[in-house]
């Protein structure tokens, strides 16, 4: 061993190795069964509570316990602050981060509450870009299905859901735009617009 | 129908068409494109007060317990609604070269007018699996190539989209039953359609009711909804085709 490599040396390097290793992101991908995997979980969970037949606060909560289980929260929040949380304060995306994944899961709670009486099933998984969508139908009686479909990625090191579509309808996208009119109402006011968010939920 | 009407409605047809206009680089963001934005908007207040005055229910009074005749017949005048409906949506998938699904609803139409007394049942649904597939004239133009054009906000019947408002002009003389009932049954036919639809539309009331009332601008949450719900409906690109695709990896998500 050369004199020049000291044991603070050689740790230092150990750090940078390890830090290089961890900032590649994880080794392996997340792969097609697995991704379906996750929304067998999330669905299971889901219908366990449409039909358990409590109350629509005891639901709700609930609901909200499954968001916060599978969602890539810090993602979701992220999006949905958009442009806006460049000028947010650390504080200030940690106090949006919780109020919005209560509002968000909450509401769209309130719309997997109406699939009471029928049941959700996965349907299918296919890669887009660099993730997976995995669909899945609620047959309600006496209509066409309705399709969902939940974007699973391992982006933040854990298989989760960062975004779900009901009918084509972009949970993220339209949230993004509810978040920018909240804004807007508040004159831009970022606490004010969490305050109004938390009322909402 | 004259030869001097039919003229008139295909020329109108044609300047509809021609009229749907494609937004230029940026004009679109997100997908959405209103030109006629301020105009739509004064549109939406009045529809929303109309919603308020004839079909909401009032928050501060008690709830009424569903009335039982009403709950009963429901889906009945929903079921003849949509059988009503099937003719047109049949010379509509023909005209989109979409056999398969024409016949489906021809044969749908032919067992739920008999074994289902006249469309009051869903026999076809129920029994053989034959679901509602509704199609129109927006959707054949779509298939034909037309493009989607500005946002529109209907007056009554609220959001739809250039190219789907021709549609809309169009079906009232596509419709076979149109020539094929006196014009007073044909007038009852349009009357359970629009019960039919409002039925319908009471099934999802708070669904309606939290776009229209749980958010910070509920005209541009039914745009971005309707929107989106439509391509899906369509099969055409939900946001921005020229965008960049969606990658979950490539959004900073530092200290959320």
């Amino acid at each position: 061993m050369p004199a020049s490599l000291t044991r603070r040396a050689f740790c230092g390097s150990l750090a940078a190795g390890a830090a290089a290793f961890l900032a590649a992101g994880p080794a392996r991908a997340l792969s097609e069964p697995e991704a379906r995997q996750l929304i067998d979980r999330l669905v299971a969970e889901v219908n366990a509570v449409i039909s358990s037949g409590r109350s629509e606060a005891a639901m709700l909560s609930q609901f909200e316990q499954i968001f916060r289980k599978y969602a890539d929260t810090a993602y979701v929040a992220a999006y949905a602050m958009g442009v806006d949380g460049r000028r947010a304060s650390a504080a200030q995306k940690r106090a949006f981060t919780d109020a919005f994944i209560t509002y968000v899961a909450r509401k769209y709670g309130r719309r997997f509450r109406e699939f009471i009486g029928s049941e959700i099933t996965v349907t299918g998984v296919r890669q887009s870009n660099n993730y997976y969508e995995v669909s899945c139908t609620a047959a309600l009686r006496g209509q066409a299905p309705f399709r969902i479909t939940f974007n699973v990625s391992d982006r933040s090191g854990r298989d989760e859901f960062f975004n779900l579509y009901i009918e084509g309808v972009n949970m993220l996208l339209t949230e993004r735009t509810e978040v920018g009119a909240l804004l807007d109402a508040n004159g831009g006011d970022i606490d004010a617009m969490i305050a109004d968010l938390r009322r909402a939920a | 129908m004259g030869t001097f009407l039919r003229a008139a409605v295909a020329g109108t047809t044609l300047a509809l068409v021609a009229a749907c206009s494609t937004p230029g680089p940026g004009e679109a963001p997100d997908g959405v494109y209103d030109p006629y934005e301020a105009r739509n908007r004064k549109v939406h207040a009045f529809n929303m007060a109309a919603y308020e005055t004839l079909l909401r229910r009032d928050e501060d009074a008690p709830a009424r317990d569903p009335n039982p005749v009403v709950e009963d017949f429901r889906p009945v005048i929903v079921n003849v609604a949509d059988t009503l409906a099937l003719p047109k949506s049949v010379v509509n998938q023909v005209l989109q070269g979409r056999l398969l699904a024409a016949s489906r609803n021809t044969l749908r139409f032919g067992v739920n007018a008999t074994l289902g007394f006249g469309g009051m049942f869903d026999v076809a649904g129920d029994l053989m699996g034959i679901r509602e597939a509704d199609s129109g004239f927006g959707e054949t133009l779509a298939v034909w190539g037309v493009p989607e054009g500005a946002f529109v906000m209907l007056p009554a019947i609220g959001p739809s989209t250039e190219r789907d408002t021709a549609g809309r002009v169009v079906d009232l003389f596509l419709d076979p039953l149109a020539y094929v009932l006196p014009p007073k049954d044909y007038l009852t036919v349009k009357g359970v359609q629009v019960t039919g639809g409002v039925l319908e539309r009471a099934q999802y009331a708070d669904s309606v009711d939290s776009v229209l009332y749980g958010s910070a601008d509920s005209y541009s949450q039914l745009r971005l909804i309707y929107l989106q719900n439509s391509r899906f409906d369509l099969g055409e690109p939900a946001a921005d085709p020229d965008g960049p695709p969606e990658d979950p990896f490539a959004l900073d998500t530092e200290g959320f």
